[in-house]
């Protein structure tokens, strides 16, 4: 069951959104200011909701795990996040460019998946669709804000948006399981939202006065266990409650 | 360059058919962002269906100073209040 199409398709969504949360939810306390520590927190758990959706219907669909497990008992070549989600939280500029970057692309994944043939898919997609809009809303809007804001805080989106750029492509980069869920109407044909995805992006950026990125040097990876040297460290942090104390619960 | 954000009043309709209440304040850079703010620090557990912000220093506010002569006079003035007439046990909502 768990080597089949469906269910590494499924936690390739739910990983993204685990990883992208957990970076998020590092930022609780440490926020720039009270208002975008609480807002980028809410995002967090908004994904981690998503996530225990994903989660607990593969664990229904295995039998024998729980969310919990899979979640946190997995070791670092069992992810299957992309790249660029687990990248660090640099300075705000990269919090920014991270989620922006995701957000564009989580938006058109979900709504290709309220069409999905898989019924629950299609309800946690359609559940989903409202909290991602708002999350590209707030993304969207500051990655305008600094770039269109003084010279510093254009010259530091800029850094973000050059030193996360590589690691777009993968999200397009169809993978096994994504292929044949494609195929069978289950998944969404990633291949497909790649055009639209840059010129989305590029259309913000040039209104936020940043540079659309030249580069065409692109990393992949995540998708098939193959993380970056962040990856370990995320994991470390977050599975060592789960690691020290299995099962526990308060 | 400033280096605080300004403050933003926060109002916000909790069901239809109410009015706007004062919830609080909040920091923010421009109004956009006030609004943003104020969904996530006052209306993530369902306050709210409408939110108004409004910078706070366009609010005038009485002065403390001049409550005397502000308030005081309409404490003695009872008849202000409709409370001598009698309702009929039909009318609700009064």
């Amino acid at each position: 069951m768990k080597q089949s199409n469906l269910y590494q398709y499924i936690l390739g969504l739910a990983d993204n959104s685990l990883i992208l949360g957990q970076r998020l939810g590092e930022l609780c306390g440490h926020g720039p200011n009270l208002e975008t520590d609480i807002a980028c927190t809410n995002i967090s758990l908004d994904l981690i909701g998503q996530t225990r959706s994903y989660y607990q219907y593969l664990a229904k669909m295995a039998g024998d795990t729980s969310e919990d497990a899979i979640a946190f008992m997995r070791l670092e070549r069992e992810y299957r996040n992309v790249l660029l989600v687990e990248q660090p939280n640099t300075h705000f500029g990269y919090v920014i460019g991270r989620q922006f970057l995701f957000d564009v692309y989580h938006l058109q994944l979900l709504k290709e998946l309220q069409q999905s043939s898989d019924e629950m898919l299609a309800a946690i997609a359609k559940k989903s669709i409202k909290e991602v809009s708002y999350h590209k809303r707030f993304s969207g809007d500051w990655v305008k804000r600094l770039g269109d804001g003084t010279e510093e805080s254009n010259e530091k989106m800029q850094e973000a948006i050059d030193g996360l750029w590589r690691y777009t492509d993968e999200l397009f980069q169809a993978n096994e399981a994504e292929t044949a869920m494609a195929l069978e109407g289950v998944g969404a044909d990633v291949t497909a939202l790649k055009e639209t995805y840059y010129k989305e992006v590029s259309a913000v950026l040039d209104e936020a006065m940043l540079k659309v990125p030249e580069s065409k040097y692109f990393t992949h990876g995540g998708k098939k266990g193959i993380h970056s040297e962040h990856m370990g460290y995320l994991l470390a942090d977050m599975q060592y409650m789960q690691r020290t104390y299995p099962d526990m619960k308060w | 360059m400033e280096k605080n954000w300004p403050l933003w009043e926060v109002f916000v309709r909790s069901k239809n058919g109410l009015e706007h209440r004062h919830f609080g304040s909040l920091h923010a850079a421009d109004a956009e962002m006030a609004l943003e703010n104020a969904r996530d620090v006052y209306t993530r557990r369902n306050e709210g269906v409408s939110i108004w912000v409004v910078e706070s220093s366009h609010i005038t506010a009485s002065n403390p100073e001049h409550n005397g002569e502000l308030f005081e006079p309409a404490q003695d003035k009872v008849y202000r209040h409709p409370t001598f007439y009698n309702l009929p046990d039909e009318v609700k909502h009064m």
